[in-house]
């Protein structure tokens, strides 16, 4: 076993590469491909179309007619070769044909138009639509599930998946388009002439099966580059994002290596990926070269011989020109079907989260005349299946009264406050507010009877007016200004450079944590509510900032029910009464002096000097020698 | 934190002066990213060669179907066998021409994508490099989020430039150029009806492009409006939720994502209608050269094969004149993302080597400041004045003042984060000015408050400073720094990944992570910058005592509100609007009954917080 000392003399040997050391971390990719079909999804998707059902009807026509009328040119064109051109004919066939050409492409304009803005339309509606439903869904959803669910997951939702439902809405259109137009050649090849129609024909099922091998490499290959990409990029915006610490502790030149290959890996895949995605094109021009010649040495002897018109021949040529494109645009339209069908699944997931908590039909609104009392009866609860976190707690705070509640982490507190406010239901035993089951009362006036302050003040990106007019937006600015200056917030905010209308930045980043909780007072202050339930921040602040905070708290508990889960002792022995949680178990309740006579945990937690009860490590308290007390 | 607010200010308008661009400069930037290019002169040779070869073999089938389509005819041989015979050979250059265009047109996609992606490659790591040079001045002064857009959406940007801009350019010069030739040359009243077109699509392109990269900004904007009121609004849905505030929110949502939407909806009108447009054009055109060359055909002036290779040569040079505009675009946006990209890539480095400096040699480790003053640059106000003081190894100093006093901008100093305005630092009398800036960091450790965890394992995070670090010496700096038993007891220890994606850790936590992670470097400066305020005032004491091990062969330097953390050390120093006012032990700054005394007192009255000083 090493000393302190020789590890603290031992040198490493910096020449060789660091062989753990890492840049950037890759979160793995969600399925991005499904199966091409699924129609439970394709189902789901509908009802989001469905609205749009008669645009769709028009947009699809418009497609059809717009194909029907690439159709006609090479035959408008072949009818007046063959017969508007004959030499001295009179022209009259020519003007005609010239006439039927003007009709179709004024078709073709108003078709164009129509089938890419009304489809391009409402594919945007849908985005839309889709988007708006998911944000409902998730502001009902039981925290139970936000709690499981990264921010980030969702939010790749709520926007890359839903984008690629809009792709697939838009080319799912044109491909109804590219299978008509390549019906539509078909038929018309084989109408003007069985045999030459058959013999250019040959090619297109040899892209055919090249296209349907080529397919998986070349997509694996595209996904490739992708995630290297992301990769690189993640990087990349990790080395922005920290890069005081980077400089602080010197990491540069190591950095520097590990993103030099990590760069170079994402050039390799996009230049790999970028093989795969031309080398079909020499395949496609040679397939089209083979089409033309064998209509040049076909057709032409055809005509030679007078049993094919030259006309046919000339439409011939110009079909061959735009013969390959449905089916390229048809097999990329296969794997966008692929990837609308994975987004779509993880739609359908987060639209069809079971809504946990909701109001009771005849639930009762708590109004202003409710008193403000908050009492738990029996009360087990936990987020895990025969894993309580709170066991059969009983407790009345009376109006007016501020209970401080105390334990080491883990013990419910936090548990105990989301309850209040019925964030989750009770498995057993009730939690009453002002005498009424919060299971009966609508979820809105509860939430307007009780106001929050979360051990983290989350600030909205906004002024500071609207930050703390968040709970009641009709609030005056006199309002505003009297719960700032009752919190001791008034004079930072007007030091500030627009005062109350100062843009925060995301989440308050331009105010020091105490100047955030204060605002995060005043917009409690401002909610204006019976009950207040407080989680007091642990982290310690500087001495000045301290007294205002505790000054305000005092100010906001003023006149209401108080719930604290206090940190600092100067707020515990502030309290009316005390209550200690251990291991979900309420064990002792009273003021300072009577749990300090006690002698519990309490006393031995306060005697043992921690500045709080919340960081107290975890093998100091068994130390204070208390079993379950039940 | 007054740094952050001055930043924050500063940062309001830090891209304006980069983003404004004139038309040379424009033009410079274009150059510039050209020259970039052909650091790969193969490359670029043999992608601009095949682009020309490609194009011109692709005009040439419009003239063969044409001449296949006499010989059909009968026309052009004497008898049906030498008509045959003509086909034949008609048909196998068209095959063979169609070949070699295809393979042509591979080696000038593959090397201008290729040519693209190295440029880019080399951006990226000049890019990574720079930012990771600039001084922190520079960081207080951007957003984090514009320097990430600028190294992936500036750099892809111009990394297009080749592929849709130069080689476009030339592609359409040969295809606009010849083919212009050709068809003027056969006929001079049809050449120009069927190029009738070009300009008219050519223009409106540019033009809708042009218009739709404006919006397209816009839209992006309206986008990040929008997905930062979704993001705040999952990431705060316990207030949303605590404020009943959900109704607000959607309405917030709705609001911000109908702007996006109606935005969007106008950029599906100028598509369509410039795209329908377009179209229209094109097919008049179509119309005309049909109609007039139908009855040059009728009257015997040209042959059916003639008119046939016109109209094929309209249908070839549709698509490239529509995607005039995409060049145009791509013009536009190298030429602005290159402007911000390059405006980085020449910044003066604020903070840098002089030339030749030597590497600093500590021998006693003595750390001096010798009237020392500091502003931030581009600020008028003086944050630090007339600032001195030494320590010696084995010594702690520790500062104390209101917050805003200049404590934390004062150690910043000493690892040159930012360069003293006058007066000077020395350790073992080396200004740090004149030594190496590498050497320097290594002999200087800064634990921050709020440090940058990395989305790695533990492990990793430790030894960040100090990659090579074996695992004992880790392990030792994580005991040391009390975190050693809570990442013992996790199921992956020391491999545990912490981070959204892993373990979340509490205030405490990694503010121990953060001790430990400095325990693994072996400077002769330590620094904890208010590192421990939100570790509770025992666990913190077991760090002091474990640190003592570490203390013994460097100066330590405390920040910290809390006396208890500090009142331990050699000398106090009490800042406040810059300058020290005071200094001495504990007990001396106590019997001075000065501001130290005013703090001490506030901080222990019985009625507060007592019981957490009792212990001291």
């Amino acid at each position: 076993m090493a000393t302190a000392e020789d590890i603290e003399l031992e040198e490493e040997d910096r020449s060789r590469r660091p062989s753990k050391a890492v840049v950037g971390s890759h979160r793995e990719e969600e399925e991005v491909f499904g199966k091409a079909y699924d129609p439970r999804i394709v189902r789901r998707i509908w009802s989001f179309v469905d609205p749009y059902r008669s645009k769709i009807a028009i947009s699809v026509a418009a497609v059809l007619a717009f194909t029907l009328t690439q159709l006609a040119i090479p035959l408008i064109i072949r009818f007046a070769i063959d017969n508007g051109m004959a030499k001295g004919s009179d022209g009259s066939v020519l003007m005609w044909c010239m006439a039927a050409f003007g009709v179709v492409i004024l078709v073709n304009y108003g078709a164009s138009y129509l089938q890419e803005s009304v489809v391009g339309k409402v594919a945007e509606h849908v985005l839309f639509d889709m988007r708006r439903a998911m944000m409902a869904r998730l502001q009902k959803v039981s925290l139970s599930f936000m709690d499981k669910t990264e921010v980030g997951r969702l939010m790749s939702r709520l926007q890359g998946d839903v984008n690629s439902m809009q792709e697939f809405l838009e080319t799912s259109v044109m491909s109804v388009g590219d299978i008509v137009l390549l019906f539509g050649i078909v038929v018309t090849l084989l109408f003007l002439d069985v045999r030459l129609g058959l013999l250019t024909l040959a090619t297109m099922p040899t892209l055919l099966v090249i296209r349907f091998f080529w397919l998986p490499p070349a997509k694996r290959s595209f996904m490739a580059a992708h995630e290297t990409n992301s990769i690189a990029n993640g990087a990349l915006a990790e080395g922005i994002n920290g890069v005081r610490t980077v400089q602080s502790l010197n990491r540069q030149r190591v950095n520097f290596d590990l993103y030099a290959e990590k760069s170079h890996a994402n050039l390799r895949s996009h230049l790999r990926a970028a093989k795969f995605a031309q080398v079909t094109v020499p395949i496609v021009d040679t397939l089209t070269g083979i089409s033309m010649a064998t209509v040049v040495v076909v057709g032409g002897q055809m005509v030679l011989n007078h049993t094919l018109g030259l006309g046919v021949m000339v439409a011939f040529l110009f079909y061959i020109q735009r013969f390959f494109d449905p089916i390229r645009s048809l097999t990329m339209q296969y794997s966008v079907m692929q990837r609308a069908m994975a987004s779509g699944q993880r739609i359908s997931e987060v639209l069809d989260v079971p809504i946990a908590i909701t109001d009771r039909p005849d639930a009762v609104t708590l109004g202003p005349d409710m008193d403000g009392s908050v009492e738990f009866r029996h009360v087990t609860f936990g987020y895990r299946p025969n894993q309580p976190v709170l066991k059969d707690v009983s407790f009345k705070v009376n109006p007016g009264e501020t209970v401080a509640l105390v334990g080491p982490t883990g013990s419910g507190k936090t548990s105990s406050m989301a309850l209040i406010h019925r964030f989750y239901d009770v498995w057993q035993g009730e939690v009453l507010v002002g005498g009424h089951d919060v299971r009966d009362a609508t979820q809105d006036s509860l939430g307007h009877s009780i106001a929050m302050v979360l051990q983290e003040p989350f600030l909205f990106t906004g002024t500071v007016i609207e930050n703390i007019r968040y709970a009641r937006t009709g609030a005056s600015f006199e309002d505003v200004v009297q719960a700032a200056t009752a919190v001791g917030a008034h004079e930072f905010i007007m030091q500030l450079p627009e005062g109350y209308d100062t843009k925060l930045e995301q989440r308050g980043g331009n105010l020091s944590l105490g100047q955030r909780q204060l605002l995060s007072f005043a917009r409690a202050l401002v909610a204006d509510a019976k009950i207040l339930v407080l989680d007091e921040a642990t982290a310690s602040i500087d001495s000045y900032t301290e007294l205002q905070i505790q000054k305000a708290l005092a100010v906001l508990l003023k006149g209401r029910t108080g719930l604290v889960i206090a940190h600092r002792l100067a707020t515990i022995r502030n309290a009316d009464r005390i209550l200690v949680l251990q291991n979900g178990v309420l064990i002792e309740s009273g003021n300072h002096e009577q749990l300090m006579q006690q002698g519990g945990l309490y006393s031995k937690l306060y005697n043992m000097n921690y500045a709080s009860f919340d960081d107290i490590p975890e093998d100091a308290i068994p130390q204070a020698g208390v079993g379950t007390a039940t | 934190m007054s740094t952050d607010r001055a930043g924050a200010k500063r940062r309001a308008n830090a891209f304006s002066h980069v983003a404004k661009a004139s038309w040379g400069k424009g033009v410079g930037t274009l150059w510039r990213i050209t020259r970039l290019n052909l650091r790969h002169p193969w490359q670029v040779t043999a992608c601009i060669v095949s682009t020309f070869i490609a194009a011109t073999l692709q005009l040439f089938i419009p003239r063969l179907l044409g001449r296949a389509v006499d010989e059909a005819q009968g026309i052009l041989g004497a008898g049906s066998a030498a008509a045959e015979s003509a086909l034949w050979s008609t048909a196998m250059l068209l095959l063979g021409l169609s070949i070699a265009r295809g393979i042509f047109t591979l080696t000038q996609n593959y090397y201008s994508e290729s040519v693209g992606h190295n440029a880019a490659y080399e951006l990226r790591l000049a890019t990574y490099e720079k930012l990771q040079q600039l001084s922190f001045s520079f960081h207080d002064r951007m957003h984090s989020g514009d320097l990430i857009t600028l190294g992936i959406l500036d750099i892809e940007g111009v990394r297009m430039f080749f592929a849709t801009g130069l080689v476009r350019m030339v592609l359409l010069a040969v295809l606009i150029g010849v083919g212009a030739y050709l068809l003027l040359s056969t006929d001079l009243v049809l050449g120009l009806l069927s190029l009738s077109f070009v300009p008219f699509v050519g223009w409106r392109s540019s033009v809708v492009q042009l218009k739709l990269r404006a919006t397209w900004l816009e839209l992006q904007d309206r986008l990040t409006v929008m997905s930062r009121v979704m993001d705040e609004n999952l990431g705060g849905i316990r207030v949303v939720r605590a404020f009943a505030a959900q109704e607000h929110e959607l309405a917030k949502f709705d609001k911000a994502s109908l702007s996006a939407l109606e935005l969007a909806h106008e950029r599906v009108d100028l598509r369509v209608t410039s795209t329908s447009a377009m179209n229209f054009s094109f097919f008049l055109a179509m119309g005309l050269v049909l109609w007039f060359g139908g009855l040059k055909v009728t009257s015997g002036e040209i042959t059916v094969g003639t008119l046939a290779a016109f109209l094929t040569f309209m249908t070839i040079l549709q698509m490239p004149v529509r995607q005039l505009g995409l060049m145009v675009n791509s013009f536009a946006r190298a030429s602005t993302c290159g402007i911000r990209l390059f405006n980085l890539l020449d910044l003066e480095l604020a903070v840098k080597d002089k030339p030749g400096a030597p590497e600093i040699k500590v021998s006693d480790g003595t750390l001096r400041f010798d009237h020392v003053s500091f502003r931030y640059p581009g600020t008028t106000r003086d944050v630090l004045k007339d600032v001195s003081f030494s320590a010696k190894r084995g010594e702690t100093i520790a500062f104390v003042g209101p917050p805003g006093s200049g404590k934390s901008t004062l150690v910043h100093l000493i690892p040159r984060y930012y360069d003293v305005s006058s007066g000077a630092i020395t350790i073992d009398g080396q200004n740090v000015a004149e030594v190496a800036l590498d050497s320097l960091r290594r002999q200087v450790a800064v634990v921050q408050q709020d440090s940058f965890l990395f989305t790695t394992t533990i492990e990793n995070n430790i030894a960040y400073g100090n990659p090579w670090a074996k695992e004992g010496r880790i392990e030792r700096a994580a005991e040391s720094a009390q975190l050693h038993n809570y990442v013992a007891g996790l199921p992956a220890g020391y491999g545990t990944i912490v981070g959204e994606r892993g373990v979340s850790l509490s205030g405490g936590q990694r503010q121990r992570l953060t001790i430990a992670r400095s325990l693994v470097l072996k400077p002769a400066v330590m620094v904890f910058d208010d590192s421990t305020a939100a570790i509770d005032a025992a666990t913190e004491q077991r760090i002091r005592m474990a640190m003592r091990r570490y203390a013994e062969g460097r100066v330590t330097i405390i920040i910290s509100h809390r006396l208890s953390s500090l009142m331990h050390a050699d000398q106090i120093l009490f800042i406040e609007d810059g300058r020290i006012v005071e200094g001495g032990s504990h007990l001396e700054l106590l019997a001075r009954g000065g501001r130290y005394r005013a703090l001490y007192d506030l901080q222990v009255r019985p009625d507060t917080d007592a019981p957490a000083m009792a212990g001291e």
